[in-house]
């Protein structure tokens, strides 16, 4: 197990230096001059040549790159040409906030997802089936940004249940940052007041963002309980007189861990890239906006901090996942 | 004696057994429809909408913010133009958007797949690596990124976001000629003197055009949605083309109170999504019915 980690481990190394070559050719390829860009329309010829000579963009490409890749050993992830601050630090204020949203959006889906696909299965062919079924389709096409302008029309303008946007009443006081995950910073200040409302901020931008890997969920439970169920195994257990809600404890259940596990693997990298368009909506302060922003004046480091970050975050976590199908089902070796 | 032995199924029986089942697969038939309906909109263009100089950026401040109702079906925008009239005509910006999406992506993909798949070898090492590695990366920030660089327009966005997409069609491409290439056709090629490149595009790629089609089919719905993405986040298409997601996004400022220029574009994404999910599903079932589940 540990010789398994440690090969991985290893392996993970050519696959970082991988990102950072293509995602730094990307960004020299595309058209577009960010330094001429941020000195402002009327900057002078001398004004564009020091501002590229003071971000070291004069020097031959495979320098540039050799300064980049030993700057992110080091912590440095290089600094925004428009706002002058380092990237490293940008990404340690926002990346916990689309964290905190990709996590809880994971949560929900697993948390209504797993029932969903259970119910599904055991009322298969009727209509609390058909009804999953087709809300699952449904969820799968339906556009995330307008799901969550939907959510906004109905929860926060019109019945006015939860706050409209952003992360946390500006005149009420944060908890003090830990993890710079609102919700768990309040907890371990335990302050259930703060708690209580960043959850609330929470809460339609994770349902907005759940929808697809909540249906991949409902989907995938379905599909393996039926699996299970037809099993010989589980049949003998019936004859035996088990009832079926220890059979699905026992075996579905258990099945469907690793199954989800999949699902969530396939889909950090997605939500992490397409938080994107919910951060817009919810004007919640995380990369997706932090990107947002830094594409549209062409400001390259920041566009490559929070693409590095979001290929690191993904290689690691199927890092993760491939470790724990192998504690959750005896079937996995390592090899 | 001897017994009558049932015939196998031809490949005509088999091809209407599978339309059979296709028939019978509502789903299948709902996103048919969908599917047509939007292509009748998106060829019918100008000629079919009630306000075709809207299309075209026309305004009339008379009528700015008017509720649906039997004249303007889906009410009218903050510049008096009738929303169904700039939805319908969103239909073809987004088919042809999502048709070239998938289109220059399965080229693009399709042939580095064929490429490291035959060459095998260091080729295929470098090539796939490549493409693990462009998986990796966050695909909708890349194509932000792309269409942002290289300035607003149709053409630009559909080139962006198929940089992000080819790397699926890689490696599906790559798996069907790997095990396309072994076998008796392509061996009999070979000894009757066929050069490489012919081997490959006359005998390999068209027998794994079938995986290929139905991808393109299942990834159109998608292909949709990313042109929506990034129309909403105001990177790629700019008004006045009537695009469904920048509709949606210059919507945004007028909620709650003019709802309706928000909900139908936010709606005719939803059921052009759906109808080529559905539609992609059926077809998957079609033609592989080793998918079938």
């Amino acid at each position: 197990m540990i010789k398994f980690i440690l090969r991985r481990l290893v392996l993970l190394v050519p696959v970082f230096v991988g990102l950072t070559l293509l995602v730094f050719t990307i960004s020299h390829i595309l058209p577009g001059d960010p330094v001429k860009l941020a000195a402002g329309p009327q900057a002078t010829a001398e004004e564009i040549a020091s501002l590229t000579r003071e971000f070291g963009m004069d020097r031959p490409l495979p320098q540039q790159y050799w300064h980049y890749a030993t700057g992110l050993l080091q912590g440095d992830w290089g600094q925004s040409v428009l706002t002058r601050r380092p990237v490293a630090a940008d990404l340690k204020i926002y990346l916990p906030a689309t964290l905190e949203l990709v996590f809880a959006a994971i949560l929900l889906a697993i948390l209504i997802g797993i029932p969903a696909g259970l119910l599904s299965a055991i009322t298969a062919n009727r209509w609390p089936d058909y009804l999953t079924r087709i809300l699952s389709l449904a969820s799968i096409a339906m556009p995330r940004f307008f799901l969550a302008l939907v959510l906004q029309l109905v929860f926060a303008m019109s019945l006015a249940w939860l706050p409209l946007n952003g992360r946390f009443p500006i005149i009420d006081l944060p908890p003090p940052t830990v993890t710079g995950m609102l919700t768990i910073d309040s907890l371990l200040a335990g302050d259930w007041l703060a708690f209580t409302t960043s959850c609330e901020h929470l809460l339609m931008p994770a349902l907005a963002m759940s929808l697809s890997p909540l249906a991949t969920i409902t989907r995938m439970m379905r599909a393996s309980t039926l699996d299970v169920l037809q099993q010989d195994y589980v049949l003998t257990e019936r004859a035996l007189g088990l009832s079926q809600s220890l059979i699905i404890l026992k075996y579905v259940l258990r099945n469907a861990f690793s199954s989800t596990l999949t699902v969530i693997g396939l889909y950090i990298g997605w939500l992490l890239s397409g938080s994107v368009l919910v951060e817009t909506v919810f004007d919640w302060p995380g990369i997706g906006l932090y990107a947002t922003k830094a594409i549209v004046t062409q400001d390259f480091m920041p566009v490559m901090g929070v693409t590095l970050s979001i290929g690191f975050i993904f290689v690691l976590v199927n890092l993760v996942i491939d470790l724990l199908y192998g504690v959750i089902s005896p079937k996995v070796r390592y090899q | 004696m001897s017994l009558p032995v049932a015939a196998p199924p031809s490949r005509w029986q088999n091809w209407q057994r599978s339309l059979y089942r296709f028939r019978q697969s509502g789903l299948s038939i709902a996103g048919l429809c969908i599917v047509l309906v939007l292509l009748v909109i998106a060829i019918g263009g100008s000629w079919i909408v009630p306000f075709p100089d809207h299309i075209s950026g026309g305004i009339n401040t008379a009528a700015r913010f008017k509720p649906p109702s039997s004249l303007y079906w889906f009410g009218t925008n903050e510049l008096g133009q009738d929303v169904f009239t700039l939805v319908m005509a969103g239909a073809r910006v987004s088919l042809i958007a999502g048709f070239g999406v998938v289109m220059i992506a399965a080229i693009l993909g399709g042939l580095i797949g064929a490429l490291a798949g035959y060459a095998g070898g260091w080729i295929d090492d470098v090539l796939m690596r490549l493409t693990d590695l462009m998986l990796t990366l966050p695909s909708l920030i890349l194509a932000m990124a792309i269409a942002a660089a290289l300035g607003a327009g149709l053409d630009n966005m559909v080139f962006a976001i198929s940089m992000s997409w080819w790397p699926g069609f890689a490696r599906l491409v790559r798996g069907e000629v790997i095990a396309k290439k072994e076998d008796l056709f392509v061996q009999a090629a070979r000894a009757l003197g066929a050069s490489d490149s012919r081997i490959l595009f006359r005998h390999v790629l068209p027998n794994v055009m079938s995986p290929v089609i139905i991808k393109m089919s299942l990834d159109m719905g998608f292909a949709i949605l990313a042109v929506a993405a990034l129309g909403f986040i105001g990177i790629g298409v700019k008004p006045p083309t009537p695009e469904w997601g920048s509709l949606l996004s210059l919507a945004r400022g007028y909620l709650p109170d003019y709802w309706w220029t928000a909900i139908f574009p936010g709606l005719a994404i939803f059921f052009a999504v759906l109808g080529f999910n559905l539609l992609g599903d059926g077809l998957r079932d079609l033609f592989d019915p080793k998918a079938r589940r």
